[in-house]
């Protein structure tokens, strides 16, 4: 059968971070012996040609903080000269004028810079960091170099009443584009679950700002809104569909169709240290396990909606956590038995604690 | 729109896994036919719309290719993927 062709490598560079942010994606156990066993430079470059030849257009480097891999620079040259659209995601703190200079001569093509809120201080309390001055500093070097600048702001309870405020910077910094990525409950979300969900009227009231917005200044902004699954009642398909569109590797090596997909017991992850990513992409394990319709359960089998391929069956990962079944219906999902544990979600109870994240040297359980 | 450019960032390439000419911006592609390519290749910000249409007509014997240029490009401009360099 013809395996589809992804697009997309996420190349978690290095689990490391000055920030702390509270719904990072990022998997509990960072600290793990494993993950600190990063990729040499030739791994990634070489991951960087096979997956051009895959059919891999877009490349995101990503962390963690991408910029403390002291080779990024040689990772950007290889990158380009794979033919690849790379992307720095960053938090901002580490892009000093000489770095940034070297990257933009070296091949970067597009940096998006992550703010917490548009507020100084508030930015401060949730990313655990003094950051926010100097992220500010870093979209000004952005733009001084002529690269094309996304902002993104994680979107939850904690800050979603500042969208007006955070529309307003995206503008004044001159991004191009504006990721209002609203919280998806994985990594350390999880903990942190009562103190993100926001309330309908929170998402409505931000939903109306985003329109207002664009209608107001077009198509110089383009801003990326996506309601949060917990309320909808449809899933989404989840990375574009399991092993369709996109690849994860982690800073070890490991590749994952997903971020959160080594909270799945009883998959196995393939590392570009012992395979080619044809072979992992094509026959591993993990992407083969839930890729197309086959492995469906019902109500997925005879969805009414006749949509096993628009939504794929949703998220694997949140199937898990919440039915305890990682193939069953994502309970988002208005066919699915356990509809009713995403409503008590949204609706249980909600306070403001964080739970930080952080690297430990021990893996809780 | 006088003067049309690619908006910052957003590069033309030919994949060759694909075997298809694409726009690559970020976090993104847009699909392109050849003719398109042809368009958005000679979109420098230093060409008037006027003459991409002829020197599109001296490559291609005289074919009038106004509406696909002035199409092309106006769809582009409302997507944010293609600016006006005399604004």
């Amino acid at each position: 059968m013809q395996q589809p062709r992804p697009a997309t490598l996420i190349a978690e560079l290095s689990y490391q971070c000055p920030l702390h942010c509270p719904y990072c994606s990022n998997p509990l156990d960072i600290g793990h012996e494993k993950y600190r066993n990063e990729l040499e430079t030739e791994h990634w470059i070489r991951t960087f040609r096979e997956a051009r030849a895959l059919g891999v257009l877009q490349l995101a480097l990503t962390g963690g903080e991408p910029m403390l891999r002291r080779d990024l620079l040689e990772l950007c040259a290889g990158a380009r000269e794979a033919g690849l659209y790379s992307s720095l995601i960053t938090a901002g703190v580490n892009f000093t004028p000489e770095r940034a200079e070297a990257l933009k001569s070296g091949g970067l093509d597009h940096v998006q810079i992550s703010i917490q809120s548009p507020d100084a201080a508030d930015n401060d309390r949730i990313a655990g960091n003094r950051s926010f001055a100097k992220k500010i500093a870093a979209a000004r070097l952005v733009k001084e170099l002529d690269f094309p600048l996304t902002i993104n702001c994680v979107l939850h309870r904690q800050n979603l009443d500042r969208i007006e405020e955070i529309l307003d910077l995206a503008l004044e910094l001159g991004a191009q584009r504006l990721e209002l990525a609203n919280t998806q409950y994985y990594g350390w979300a999880v903990p942190n679950q009562e103190a993100l969900m926001p309330t309908r009227e929170q998402l409505q009231r931000a939903e109306e700002a985003v329109g207002r917005f664009r209608d107001r200044v077009g198509p110089k902004v383009d801003v990326l809104w996506v309601l949060p699954d917990f309320y909808e009642d449809l899933p989404k398909p989840c990375m574009g569909g399991w092993g369709r569109t996109a690849i994860v590797v982690a800073p070890n090596g490991d590749v994952l169709p997903c971020h959160a997909a080594s909270t799945i017991p009883g998959l196995e992850f393939a590392n570009v240290r012992e395979h080619p990513l044809e072979w992992i992409w094509n026959e591993s394990d993990a992407f083969t396990r839930f890729r197309g319709t086959g492995w469906m359960q019902e109500p997925c089998r005879t969805c009414p909606l006749g949509r096993q391929e628009v939504d794929f069956g949703g998220c694997r990962c949140q199937a898990l956590r919440l039915t305890g079944d990682a193939a069953a219906t994502d309970p988002v999902c208005r066919y699915s038995a356990h509809h009713d544990r995403v409503v008590a979600a949204r609706d249980s109870a909600q306070t403001d604690e964080l739970v930080y994240r952080a690297i430990k040297r021990r893996v809780r359980t | 729109m006088s003067r049309p450019r690619l908006v910052t960032g957003a590069r033309l390439q030919y994949d060759d896994v694909r075997e298809e000419h694409l726009l690559l911006v970020p976090e993104g592609a847009v699909r392109l036919n050849p003719t398109a390519a042809a368009v958005l290749e000679l979109c420098d910000g230093e060409r008037s719309v006027e003459e991409i249409v002829s020197t599109l007509a001296a490559r291609y014997e005289g074919a009038d290719l106004r509406d696909d240029v002035e199409g092309l490009v106006d769809g582009l401009t409302q997507r944010g993927l293609v600016v006006d360099a005399a604004a």
